[in-house]
Formats: C-alpha cells, sequence, structure tokens
C-alpha cells in the first residue's frame, strides 16, 4: 500500500461515534427500491428474505399434509384421486426438506453466524444473494409444475427404475431432479461461505474453543452440505441423464443398476437428517444457558459430540436399504454404527440435561420448546434405536412407523428448535419480542397436537399399514387411529397458525426489545435490535465463550478499519488473531441475473441437451459482469 | 404419561390381536421371532425414555437453594453422573445391537426348504409360478399364495418393472423384489390361516392396491389344492358360462391372460386358469364373486384407476356370460 492511499483512507479511530456511524451507514446499507432490494448483499436482508421464504414453503407443505390426512380419515375416500395424492406426497416430501428444512436452516446460519462472530457481513455476500434467489427459482419451479397438475410423483426419493425413463412419463421426474439441482446448487453456496466467514472472518480473541456451540454446528452442517451434496449431484444429473440422452446408469437390462441410485441417493439423503438436525441441536445449546442464566455444561464434549454425529453421518446410510436384500456383513456393520449414533446424541442430551438441572430454569416460550424439543426427540432417538436392528426394521421399513419416527425426529428434532429459535431470535431480527401469551398458546397446540397426530402412526405401522398409500380398504383395522390422527392434525395445525399469527402481530407491533432482552451473552447481543447494516459500530474483541456474561463492564473493541469503503477484518483459524483488512463486495444486480440465466439453463435443459451449450451464453455474460475487476485492492495486511 | 399408556395398550394388543396384516399378530416362525425383539427393544426404549423424563421432571423443578452451592462441586458431580449416563447408553447400545444380531441368527431357517415359489412383482399383481422340474406340473396363481403349514417355504423374488416389496407380517419381515436382481426370502407358517401381504415399497398410481394373500393349510388340502391347479382350466358345463368362453376368445382377453387348455397363452396379465377359486380379484381389490368379475371387466379403469387392464366394449349379454365363465373357472 502507498503512502497515498493510506493519506486518503479513512480510518475508524479518526472519527466520533456519530460520525462513524453516519459513515458506516452511507458504505454498509442497502438502497432503497427494488433495484436496490434486488442488488441487496447484506447477510441480515439476504436471511430475512430466505427464512420468511422458507416458512411460507413450511405452510405450503403443512397444507398438503392436511389435505392427505382429509383423504387418509376415512377408508376408501374420494378426496384426492391417486395421481393427485401420490403427487402431493412426493410435494410435501420435497418440499418439506428441499425448500424448507435445509433452506431454513443455512438462512438462520446466515442471519446468525456473522453476528456471533462478530464480521460485518459473511464471506462471499454476492453468492450469497445468487443462492437465495436460485432457492426461490427452484421453489417455484417445483411449486409452479404443481398448479399445473405435472408435479413429480415418484416419492421425495424418485427410486428408479419407477423414475426412469421407462415407467416415470412426462417431465415429473425431470423437474423433481431439477429442483434438487437448483437447491443443491444453493445449499452449497451458503456452506461455503459458513465455513470461511466462520474460520477467517471471528473478532479477535474468539479461538477455536470460544465458538458459540450454534456456530460449531452450522460449520459441521456446512462440512457435510460439502461432502453430501456431490453424491444427489450426481445422482440427479444421471438420471435426468437416463432420462433425457438415454443413457444406462439404472437401466439392469443394460448394465445398469436399480441399486446404485439408492446408494448414491441415501449416501446424501442420511447426512441430509443431520444437516438439518446438527442445527437445530446447535440452537438449543445456545438457547437452553440464556434460560437458565449459566454457561452450558460440557462445551468440549458438545462440540466433539457434533464432530462425530457429522462423521458417523456418512456411515450410516444403507440403513435406509435394509430389505433390498444385503449381504449379512454388511447389515452387522450398518446396523451397528446406526446404533453408535445414538452416543453423541446421547451425549447431547445430558450435557442439556446437566445444564438444566445446574442453573434456574425461566419459562419463557423460548424454553417450553426446547423441553419440548427434548421430551419429543428422545422418543424419535429411541425410535431410530429400533430401526437401526436389521430384523426390527424388517417389519416396520415403509410402514406408518417409520413415518412417525422420521416426523419426531424432524419436527420434535429440529422445527421446535427452530421456533424456539424465532420466538428467541425475533427481537433480535426486528427489534420487537413476540408474544409470550400467544406463544406459550402455540406451544401447547403444537406439542399437543403433534404427539396426537404422530404417536398413533407407531401403531397403524405395527398393524401392517405402509406409507405411501393414498387409501386403504375398510376390512383392514386402521380406519378408527387414521381417523383419530387426521382429527389430531387439526391442533396441529392450529398450533402453526397461532405462530404464523403472533410472528406477523408482532414484527408491525411487538414490544421494543431493546439491545439484549433475554440478558443472553452471545455476540449478537451486542448490538441494537435489529442492527445495523454494518453490524458492529467496532469489532468487538472476546475474551470467553461467553462475552457478554464476562466481568468486565464494557465489551472491549477493535479499531482500525476504513469506513470509507466496505472493510471486514480477517484473523487467523485457530487463535482468531488479526490478520488482515479485507474488503467487502458493494451491491451488485449480476448474481440477480446470473440466477435468472442459471435457472433458464437449467429448467430448458428438462426438454433439450442444446440448454447446456446455448444456455450457457448468457451465463458467461453474467458472470463477466459479477467479476468485472473493481481496480482497488482486495485487502491490506 | 399418556405416550406410555399407549406403549402398554400395544404390548396388551398382542394377545388378543386379530388384525389381518399386522407384525404383532405373529403366525409364522420368522413373524414370532421379530415380535419377540420387537418388544424387547420397545420395552428397553421405553425404560431409557421414562428415566430421562424423570431426570427432566427433577432438573426443571427441583427446590433451589437460594444461593448457589459449591459451583465446583456441582460441575464436579455433573461430569460424574453425564459420564455414568453415556457408559450407560453404551450398554444398552451394545445389548440391543447383540439381541439384533442373536436375531438375525435366529431368522435362519431350519433344514432345506420343501417348496420353492417364483414371485413376480408386477404393477400392480402378484404372480406366483409354482415350478416343477416336469413343466406339465408347473402352474402359476395369482395374487393368491397357498403353502403347507409347519413347512419351510423359499420364494424367489422378482421383478418385472419396478421395485415392490413382499410384505406378509404375520410370517414374516420384508424382502424387496428389484429388477436385474433375485432375492430369496424363507418363512414358515406355524398355525393355518389366511394372512394378508401387501406391497410396502411405492411402485407408482396404484401401489396402494397390491395385496394378496397367503393361505396356509395342513398338507393334505395343500396338496388337493396343487393338484386341482395342475390341470387346465375346466370346460364350462352351463350354456351361459360357454358362451362366455367363445367372448372370451374372441375379444383381446386372450392377448393378455392364459388360460390353459384353450387358446388363450397372453402372458400380461394374471393367468386365469383357475380364476374362480380365489378369494379375490384384481390383488385384492374386490371379494370373488360373479358381480364383483363382472364390474370389473366392465370398468376397471374407474375401480382401479391406471392399472393395465382395458375396458373393452361388450354388450350386457356378453358382460353376463364373460363373467359367468370366469366363475366357473375353479
Amino acid at each position: 500500500m502507498t503512502v497515498e492511499q493510506r493519506s486518503s483512507a479513512v480510518m475508524d479511530f479518526d472519527l466520533g461515534d456519530a460520525e462513524r456511524d453516519r459513515q458506516l451507514m452511507q458504505r454498509w446499507a442497502t438502497r432503497p427500491g427494488i433495484l436496490g432490494a434486488i442488488a441487496a448483499v447484506d447477510h441480515k436482508v439476504i436471511a430475512r428474505r430466505y427464512i420468511v421464504t422458507a416458512f411460507v414453503f413450511l405452510a405450503l407443505g403443512g397444507i398438503l399434509a392436511l389435505a392427505m390426512r382429509i383423504q387418509l380419515a376415512q377408508p376408501e375416500a374420494r378426496f384426492l384421486d391417486a395421481d393427485r395424492y401420490n403427487q402431493i406426497f412426493t410435494m410435501h416430501g420435497s418440499n418439506m426438506m428441499f425448500l424448507f428444512a435445509v433452506p431454513v436452516m443455512e438462512a438462520m446460519a446466515v442471519y446468525l453466524v456473522p453476528l456471533m462472530v462478530g464480521t460485518r457481513n459473511i464471506a462471499f455476500p454476492r453468492l450469497n444473494a445468487f443462492s437465495y434467489w436460485i432457492f426461490l427459482a427452484g421453489g417455484l419451479l417445483l411449486w409452479i409444475s404443481f398448479a399445473l397438475d405435472t408435479a413429480p410423483d415418484v416419492g421425495w426419493f424418485a427410486y428408479v427404475p419407477l423414475s426412469g425413463p421407462e415407467y416415470g412419463a412426462g417431465k415429473r421426474a425431470d423437474l423433481w431432479a431439477q429442483m434438487i439441482t437448483f437447491t443443491e446448487l444453493s445449499a452449497l453456496a451458503i456452506a461455503v461461505e459458513i465455513v470461511v466467514t466462520v474460520l477467517k472472518q471471528r473478532a479477535p480473541g474468539m479461538s477455536l474453543d470460544r465458538i458459540p456451540l450454534l456456530v460449531w454446528s452450522m460449520l459441521v452442517m456446512a462440512f457435510l452440505v460439502i461432502m453430501a451434496m456431490p453424491a444427489i449431484m450426481v445422482a440427479s444429473s444421471t438420471l435426468i441423464m437416463d432420462r433425457l440422452v438415454g443413457t444406462h446408469f439404472y437401466n439392469p437390462a443394460e448394465g445398469g443398476d436399480a441399486l446404485l441410485w439408492q446408494h448414491l441417493f441415501w449416501f446424501f439423503g442420511h447426512p441430509e437428517v443431520y444437516i438439518i438436525f446438527l442445527p437445530a441441536a446447535g440452537m438449543v445449546s445456545t438457547i437452553l444457558p440464556t434460560f437458565v442464566q449459566r454457561p452450558v455444561f460440557g462445551y468440549l464434549a458438545l462440540v466433539m459430540a457434533l464432530i462425530a454425529t457429522g462423521i458417523l453421518a456418512f456411515g450410516l446410510w444403507v440403513h435406509h436399504m435394509f430389505v433390498v436384500g444385503l449381504p449379512r456383513l454388511g447389515e452387522s456393520f450398518f446396523t451397528a454404527s446406526s446404533m453408535a449414533i445414538a452416543i453423541p446424541a446421547g451425549i447431547q442430551i445430558f450435557c442439556w440435561l446437566a445444564t438444566l438441572w445446574a442453573g434456574r430454569p425461566v419459562f419463557k416460550t423460548p424454553l417450553l420448546f426446547v423441553i419440548g424439543f427434548i421430551v419429543t426427540f428422545v422418543i424419535g432417538g429411541l425410535t431410530g434405536v429400533m430401526v437401526a436392528s436389521v430384523p426390527f426394521d424388517t417389519q416396520v421399513h415403509d410402514t406408518y412407523f417409520v413415518v412417525a419416527h422420521f416426523h419426531y425426529v424432524l419436527i420434535g428434532g429440529a422445527v421446535f428448535p427452530l421456533i424456539a429459535a424465532i420466538y428467541y431470535w425475533f427481537p433480535k431480527m426486528t427489534g420487537r419480542m413476540m408474544s409470550e401469551k400467544l406463544g406459550r398458546w402455540a406451544f401447547w397446540l403444537i406439542f399437543v397436537g403433534f404427539h396426537l397426530t404422530f404417536f398413533p402412526m407407531h401403531i397403524l405401522g405395527l398393524q401392517g399399514m405402509p406409507r405411501r398409500i393414498y387409501t386403504y380398504q375398510p376390512e383392514l383395522p386402521w380406519a378408527g387411529l387414521n381417523l383419530f390422527v387426521s382429527l389430531s392434525s387439526i391442533i396441529l395445525a392450529a398450533g402453526f397458525l397461532v405462530f404464523f399469527i403472533d410472528v406477523i402481530r408482532s414484527w408491525s407491533s411487538g414490544k421494543p426489545a431493546g439491545e439484549n432482552p433475554w440478558n443472553a451473552s452471545t455476540l449478537e447481543w451486542a448490538t441494537s435490535s435489529p442492527p445495523p447494516p454494518y453490524n458492529f459500530r467496532s469489532i468487538p474483541v472476546v475474551d470467553g465463550r461467553d462475552p457478554l456474561w464476562s466481568k468486565t463492564d464494557e465489551l472491549p473493541v477493535t479499531s482500525g478499519l476504513r469506513t470509507d469503503r466496505r472493510e471486514l477484518l480477517i484473523t487467523s483459524v485457530v487463535e482468531a488473531l488479526p490478520e488482515a483488512r479485507e474488503s467487502s463486495p458493494q451491491d451488485s444486480i449480476w448474481p440477480f441475473w446470473a440466477a435468472i440465466a442459471t435457472s433458464i439453463m437449467l429448467i430448458w435443459s428438462i426438454f433439450s441437451p442444446w440448454a447446456v451449450v446455448w444456455g450457457s451464453i448468457p451465463m458467461a455474460v453474467a458472470l463477466i459482469g459479477w467479476f468485472w475487476p473493481k481496480g482497488e485492492a482486495e485487502d491490506e495486511s | 404419561m399418556k405416550v406410555v399408556a399407549v406403549i402398554l395398550s400395544i404390548i396388551l394388543l398382542l394377545s388378543g390381536c386379530s388384525g389381518v396384516q399386522s407384525a404383532l399378530d405373529a403366525q409364522g416362525h420368522s413373524a414370532i421371532v421379530l415380535r419377540d425383539l420387537i418388544i424387547l427393544i420397545i420395552a428397553a426404549c421405553v425404560a431409557v425414555w421414562i428415566a430421562v423424563m424423570v431426570v427432566l421432571a427433577w432438573s426443571l423443578l427441583r427446590r433451589r437453594d437460594p444461593e448457589d452451592g459449591n459451583v465446583r462441586r456441582s460441575e464436579r458431580h455433573m461430569t460424574i453422573w453425564v459420564s455414568g449416563a453415556v457408559a450407560a447408553t453404551v450398554l444398552i447400545i451394545s445389548g440391543l445391537t447383540i439381541a439384533s444380531f442373536r436375531t438375525t441368527h435366529d431368522l435362519d431357517g431350519t433344514g432345506s426348504p420343501e417348496l420353492t415359489i417364483r414371485v413376480r412383482g408386477q404393477q400392480w399383481w402378484w404372480q406366483f409360478i409354482y415350478e416343477d422340474t416336469d413343466p406339465a406340473r408347473s402352474f402359476q396363481t395369482a395374487n393368491e399364495l397357498h403353502i403347507p403349514v409347519g413347512k419351510e417355504i423359499r420364494v424367489r423374488l422378482e421383478s418385472v418393472d419396478v421395485i415392490h416389496s413382499f410384505w406378509v407380517p404375520s410370517l414374516a419381515g420384508k424382502l424387496d423384489l428389484i429388477p436385474g436382481r433375485e432375492n430369496v426370502l424363507t418363512f414358515r407358517a406355524e398355525r393355518p390361516g389366511v394372512y394378508r401381504g401387501q406391497c410396502a415399497e411405492f411402485c407408482g398410481l396404484q401401489h396402494s392396491h397390491m395385496a394378496f394373500f397367503v393361505i396356509a393349510e395342513d398338507e393334505d388340502s395343500y396338496r388337493q389344492w396343487a393338484a386341482a391347479q395342475q390341470g387346465n382350466g375346466l370346460e364350462p358345463s352351463e350354456a351361459e358360462a360357454g358362451a362366455g368362453k367363445a367372448v372370451f376368445m374372441a375379444k383381446q382377453c386372450a392377448a393378455c391372460h392364459t388360460i390353459r387348455g384353450t387358446a388363450a397363452s397372453g402372458t400380461t396379465g394374471p393367468d386365469l386358469t383357475h380364476v374362480g377359486s380365489r378369494g379375490t380379484i384384481a390383488a385384492g381389490l374386490l371379494e370373488n364373486t360373479r358381480g364383483s368379475i363382472a364390474a370389473w371387466i366392465a370398468d376397471p379403469q374407474t375401480l382401479k384407476p391406471g392399472n393395465n387392464m382395458p375396458i373393452v366394449p361388450l354388450t350386457a349379454d356378453e358382460l353376463r356370460q364373460l363373467a359367468a365363465y370366469m366363475e366357473s373357472l375353479k
């Protein structure tokens, strides 16, 4: 850096608080108007969009679930025909996994991780904006196809040959496979951003052993995404090639293999469960200490449990395939590894119980959902141990027992913590508190409704009711419990309705929250609610795991960043020692155009392989615009 | 506690369970071994859940001293308790894993199978082929599997189109039928009876209507049944059924269905040589009566939308005659 440059740079230590805020605001704020909104790269703006969109998909997926429950309430009902029902259960599963659960967890990471590590924006903010547009396009693709009555009808795991060229007529399975491409692209983008943000942008002093547990869980989740998504990318691409250009990856008559699909799908599909669950575990580990007002017990054990779960997640996929006719040795290995996952799960549960025991619980809505999570998730974990046993699984595989099991894990294990997280961080995101009264109503309706809806499904499964049937005959002994389940689902839906009403009301008219309404210990509470576009006036310095609970009166901060351009502090991986100042990208409309160009190419390629050739031209134009040299040094050390 | 009550009620259900298709109503060797394992694992898990809930309730509700006790001592206590709980988890998990392995071992059939049947799953019905070294003694049936009780039965599972799964919960756990592969399942019915089975892997539009029945009967009845099945389709004795046979041969029916002893030799649809002897038609969809046969032939696409049987235009008389002929094929 030349002397001339230095003299022209405006450094923050030259300015008073008010002037510093004014200049930072000018540099970091998203421009007003629609064009400004499309060009936004502020992680909070993008994350808010992501979260709202994902919750819209949750509501839509919930409506599909209610439609299925109406159909199954009585034997041989005619509310939905077979074709529509098959589309609906496929949509429900694909939507909830790919458009709600994974994106919403990543979106929470996009919002919270930069704040919790004390930086001004996420790494690669334009990629972040691109990721949202791609996610939105994938979601619209799936839902528009549903509106046109051409939605995929092959189930969310789309087994070949049913989804292959011979049996999957029309473009339905292609739409499913391409929707996967959209969501895996957006997920991979976020995963890379999270890894870099966590490893290189932490506040000085936040060494690896001081990272908040939510951030740890998001880091492990991001690595899982990076390692698991390529498998599904290979699977969905080869499926499209089988369907579009006549390859035979999955055609046994031509030397392909139907089981190959299942291996590839579940090599992604099982880690997917932990991609959803680990962030939820991180939320619990972060929320719980606040509501017992003591640090979490067993920080190191909890981190190790997260990492162990992440590693074991890749050794379990075959337990989704226990009835395909495996060799005995393979069965035994995957039974043992599937059982072993109970150990890190157990460690986490016990540490949370110890934290609760040692602290003084304050029964606010977030804590209620965390308690509901423990009650429910332990059941889901234990039924997981049951289906880990091959012989046990041969009786319950593909029955309602499994439907019950994974809803206990996914709703009890992930959605309960997520709602706790929304109640907990809503004040930070909007500056307003949610209603404690409605929160309690939402909790009890959701908790009771959930158990009444899903517990009886265990029994239905043992009574022989298979999954994915659009109807059943009156002589089968399932009608009574099915009616009970359908009626109970109304209670569950009412709970979610109360929750949504609470969110909408509180957003406009909730009580003002202040900086730190729960007296929490992590960095996101050290700035205003909602945070300014630049997150922190000065980057904080961290001297422990719970920086806001440390004995010092005021949080120590750094200075020395420029205020006349967007600048971040880069720190070392392990100890988080300051290394460099780096510029952070300006708002740009090019990620939006790149996403449009990518979407056109991907959707077109369902219909013609030439789309890959011609569609790459607008993509190249958009990427050139995106990466056009800025003529300024990117970082200064 | 509600949850525990429901679990207990399942266990109570076991004794009096009369479900036609239930893993808890075990009537075969494998199903009995599996049911015992299921009860053992559920019982262990219920105990674990109750223990965790007790600790949770205690942690939330215990009386706290107004002033914090010795923080360091309570940290050490908690470390001991958490380590103990993790050790207990490891032990329980190991125990259940071993129980699971032992059950797998127990499932291995004793002795060599007395009867081997080829099962070919197709959208959306089951083809059961009883092969014999003498081709004249081979025969096939659809959606109805007869077996001698108390004997080791081996089924060779193949798929004609997509993946299906063979599952008769009262007799054994399920096993998939995968195109390009053959899976083998052995099982044994311990008591005579009619056991319902159903495809357990989603296989398309009419996955819900792909049921079948296993009829376990004593050795003599089984032999009689098999002998009857080996014979050709009966010549109709009544005029109406005779006319029905003529309709069958004249219309498209014979292109897809076989009736041994006649010119009909299609292989796309189920073999109808002895269709009149079966309990149900259309893969467990309808009870087998003359009326339901007529309804099925008249409009299969309303009763089971998407199935491969086309609507064949027939006059009312032809339909009646055809139904009479089908019913006569005992």
